[in-house]
């Protein structure tokens, strides 16, 4: 199988860095795949979980919006934050989605409303994916 | 002259402890200022690689405009002053502090022309003592912050140049050049206008459109610029605050040499004294 290198870069380091056979994710646009050889592309990207396909093994990594770029051979998505599924402190992101709930219970103003929206998303995708709930 | 010898002990003890202070306090430093540089190289790679993209995707053709590139008359100006949060480090706030003060009674006439997001409790309680309006602060950063420690305060000013509080934005902060150099640097953030790469640029696809991707990339751009400034400020803090202390232990130990010499005399002095002393007594009995 034709590999292409993938690297999830933030700016606290890079995240993750391999070779691997597809890598698929959500984009503001809709589901997105890249196999090796795909023409140059910028995207941006949601909330979500990036898969990167490996022989039989699909490998998660959570990611909080950023952009993926591809080129001929090789992707790069760059995220404020990403973190690989085993890397996930599962209690925080817990104590994160009930903050962010207690948020959006409380009335507040439009703009800490939609802060605590993104936070109560941020939490939840990375809950998702430390239980590979994709 | 009893009395005199023991305070100089005194103060030789006192200036010893001191020291050892001081020289604890360069060795933490200078193992933070080793943890600070480890961070700014980890975030090189991604600066590198978002710089690289925003000016393909901002330079690639010619009809791309974003308000985050667009020079628009200037109303209001804000300053972004990265200070520390504690001092005793040297002269390290008080360069950037005297720098951002000077610029703004050079340009500007009244309070109304500019605001102040102050990073470093110093450079907060700087403003506001001198009543200079300061829109934003945060402090208690850690010694090695995270993008996540600032993300809101970075996120915050962006969306400031965004909704038109402000119509561009200049940061002030101690540059590393080495551990014993820092200069102050001031740099514009916004309206993003210096965007060229040295670096091939590459025509992309986009999806969904140009525009759409400017919308997030621009301003994960500026804001990833301001965490930059903050890992280069706190780099330079930990470098000011190790010189600052190593000084501080030089002096003392200059200090405790001159007591140590003072001491001795004193010690000679009243020696001499009692055997003047006894000698006289002696012949006096004969």
């Amino acid at each position: 199988m034709k590999t292409i290198k993938v690297s999830v870069v933030t700016p606290d380091g890079p995240v993750y860095e391999a070779d691997v056979e597809m890598v698929s994710a959500k984009a503001q646009s809709g589901e997105l795949g890249v196999l090796p050889g795909h023409i140059p592309m910028v995207a941006p990207l949601e909330i979500g979980a990036v898969r990167l396909k490996k022989g039989n093994a699909t490998e998660l990594v959570a990611v909080s919006g950023g952009f993926l770029e591809v080129r001929p051979d090789r992707v790069t998505i760059l995220a404020q934050a990403a973190e690989r599924a085993e890397d996930i402190d599962v209690a925080r992101a817990k104590a994160a989605k009930e903050r962010a709930e207690r948020r959006l219970q409380a009335k507040q103003d439009e703009i800490d409303h939609k802060r605590a929206e993104l936070a109560l998303r941020r939490a939840i995708n990375r809950l998702n994916v430390a239980n590979r709930h994709f | 002259m009893g009395a005199s010898l023991r305070d100089i002990k005194a103060r030789i003890n006192t200036t010893k402890k001191t020291s050892q202070i001081t020289k604890a306090m360069e060795m933490v430093s200078a193992s933070k200022l080793n943890r600070a540089e480890h961070n700014a190289r980890s975030f090189t790679p991604y600066m590198e690689k978002i710089q690289e993209v925003v000016a393909s995707v901002a330079l690639g053709s010619n009809d791309a405009s974003h308000p985050m590139l667009v020079k628009r008359p200037v109303k209001k100006t804000g300053y972004l002053v990265i200070t520390s949060d504690r001092g005793l480090a040297g002269a390290y706030n008080s360069n950037v502090l005297r720098t951002v003060f000077q610029t703004i009674q050079e340009r500007h006439r009244s309070a109304e022309e500019y605001a102040i997001i102050a990073i470093g409790r110093v450079g907060l309680n700087f403003f506001k003592r001198r009543n200079i309006p300061v829109a934003l602060h945060i402090t208690g950063l850690p010694d090695q912050p995270t993008f996540a420690d600032i993300k809101e305060i970075a996120n915050k000013t962006v969306n400031m140049f965004a909704d038109g509080t402000f119509d561009e934005l200049y940061m002030f902060y101690n540059h590393f050049v080495s551990a014993i150099q820092q200069d102050v640097t001031e740099k514009k953030l916004l309206p993003l206008t210096d965007l060229a790469s040295d670096k091939k640029l590459t025509t992309y696809e986009f999806e969904p459109s140009q525009e759409e991707i400017l919308e997030v990339l621009l301003p994960q751009y500026a804001e990833s610029l301001i965490y930059g400034a903050l890992l280069d400020a706190k780099a330079s803090e930990h470098a000011a605050r190790m010189t600052a202390m190593k000084n501080a232990t030089d002096n003392a130990k200059e200090l405790i040499r001159t007591l140590t010499l003072s001491y001795n005399r004193a010690r000679q002095a009243a020696i001499t004294q009692e055997i003047t002393e006894i000698v006289a007594g002696a012949n006096a009995l004969q």
